[in-house]
């Protein structure tokens, strides 16, 4: 659900910093969601067209860039992948793994006119 | 319509003019700016502030009533309670003569900084050593939502399962205290309680639990012990803060700065 409240503030921020660049148009829109971060990129597609409708970011291409989970065990000192949240090292076991990546949930780039 | 972006106005697209802007900010950026704005407003009256979380009917406000009652003379609260509809929370409070208001969310499904800024006008913060933040029933949204508070503090009820902090990790990381509730009912259900800790520890190997029914009492000491050390602590650390002029609400903001 939190969602629509991120992506709300995903146009508001194109929007400001388009019209620093005194831009009319903003074609795209790119964003980077970690697998672990808790956001489901489905729903924020979705609202992102409702969001833009009407603003100056209607119509742009929206793109979704994910970032995949990644751990690194501080026992075996071996990096895995992660697809949930947890500290147990999916190769020794160990209550040991910290996560490097996967977290973001970050406004990267966008192109305007 | 514009057949470059698909777009209803009818700007023309001119290719010279399109260009990439680099970005790379934090969705959570505006967020975070108005909850370190409230954490250092809140470090000046060295008030120790906890965001309470949970699935609904975990017994957040009655666990709260119990608190506010028990602690009456000892501990001065104030508390902000979110729901999306109703006062019935905040009037639950009110009735235990402490100040209290109810903040709704409407379609929202968590609290956020900037409501916490302006729900805490009309307290009277500098005679207050607690703010309890109940947030909206909601094991997914309201981790990602700093609000400015000094601890997350998680609720789960026996009544609802013990992989919990397994389904929803994000909460029970951001979490510093699991307060594991209705243990009264234990005998009646199958939960397994040291399973429950594991998971949660899984998640979250620094997490501090406390076992607890606010029904029977069992526990709840522990849990104002827990709070009148934090109390002790954040008066500590402010005072310590001010010596050498470097506020906890500044290292906080630097040390999320550098993650």
């Amino acid at each position: 659900m939190h969602e629509l409240s991120l992506t709300q503030s995903i146009v508001e921020l194109a929007i400001e910093h388009a019209k620093r660049e005194k831009a009319v148009v903003i074609r795209s829109i790119t964003v980077e969601i970690g697998a672990l971060s808790g956001v489901v990129a489905d729903a924020m597609e979705f609202a992102f067209d409702v969001c833009s409708k009407g603003t100056m970011a209607d119509g742009a291409r929206f793109e979704i860039r994910h970032i995949p989970g990644r751990g690194r065990c501080l026992e075996c000192h071996e990096e895995s992948e992660l697809e949930t949240l947890t500290h147990i090292c999916p190769l020794c076991g160990n209550l040991a793994l910290e996560t490097i990546q996967g977290q973001e949930m970050k406004f990267t780039e966008m192109e305007v006119d | 319509m514009c057949i470059d972006c698909g777009c209803d106005s009818d700007h023309e697209h001119d290719e010279k003019n399109s260009r990439t802007i680099r970005i790379e900010e934090d969705l959570l950026a505006k967020n975070n700016r108005l909850a370190n704005n409230n954490r250092t407003r809140f470090s000046a009256d060295q008030l120790l502030v906890l965001n309470l979380v949970s699935s609904p009917g975990s017994g957040k406000t009655s666990i709260l009533e119990r608190t506010l009652t028990d602690l009456k003379g000892q501990i001065d609260f104030a508390v902000l309670e979110g729901d999306q509809q109703t006062t019935n929370d905040a009037d639950r409070i009110a009735a235990t003569g402490v100040a209290v208001k109810q903040i709704n969310t409407g379609a929202g499904c968590h609290l956020d900084a900037h409501m916490i800024g302006h729900g805490v006008a009309g307290f009277d913060l500098a005679a207050t050593d607690i703010l309890m933040i109940e947030n909206v029933g909601n094991l997914v949204c309201p981790a990602s939502f700093d609000l400015g508070e000094d601890h997350k503090v998680v609720v789960l009820s026996v009544t609802e399962g013990e992989d919990k902090p397994l389904k929803y990790p994000q909460m029970f990381q951001a979490a510093d205290l699991m307060l594991i509730n209705k243990i009264d009912l234990l005998p009646y259900l199958r939960f397994d309680l040291e399973e429950c800790k594991t998971f949660a520890r899984q998640v979250n190997p620094e997490i501090e639990i406390i076992e607890l029914s606010c029904h029977s009492g069992e526990g709840m000491t522990a849990w104002y012990a827990w709070l009148t050390a934090g109390v002790a602590r954040k008066q500590r650390d402010e005072e310590r803060g001010k010596q050498i002029g470097y506020s906890p609400a500044t290292r906080y903001e630097e040390r999320a700065t550098k993650e």
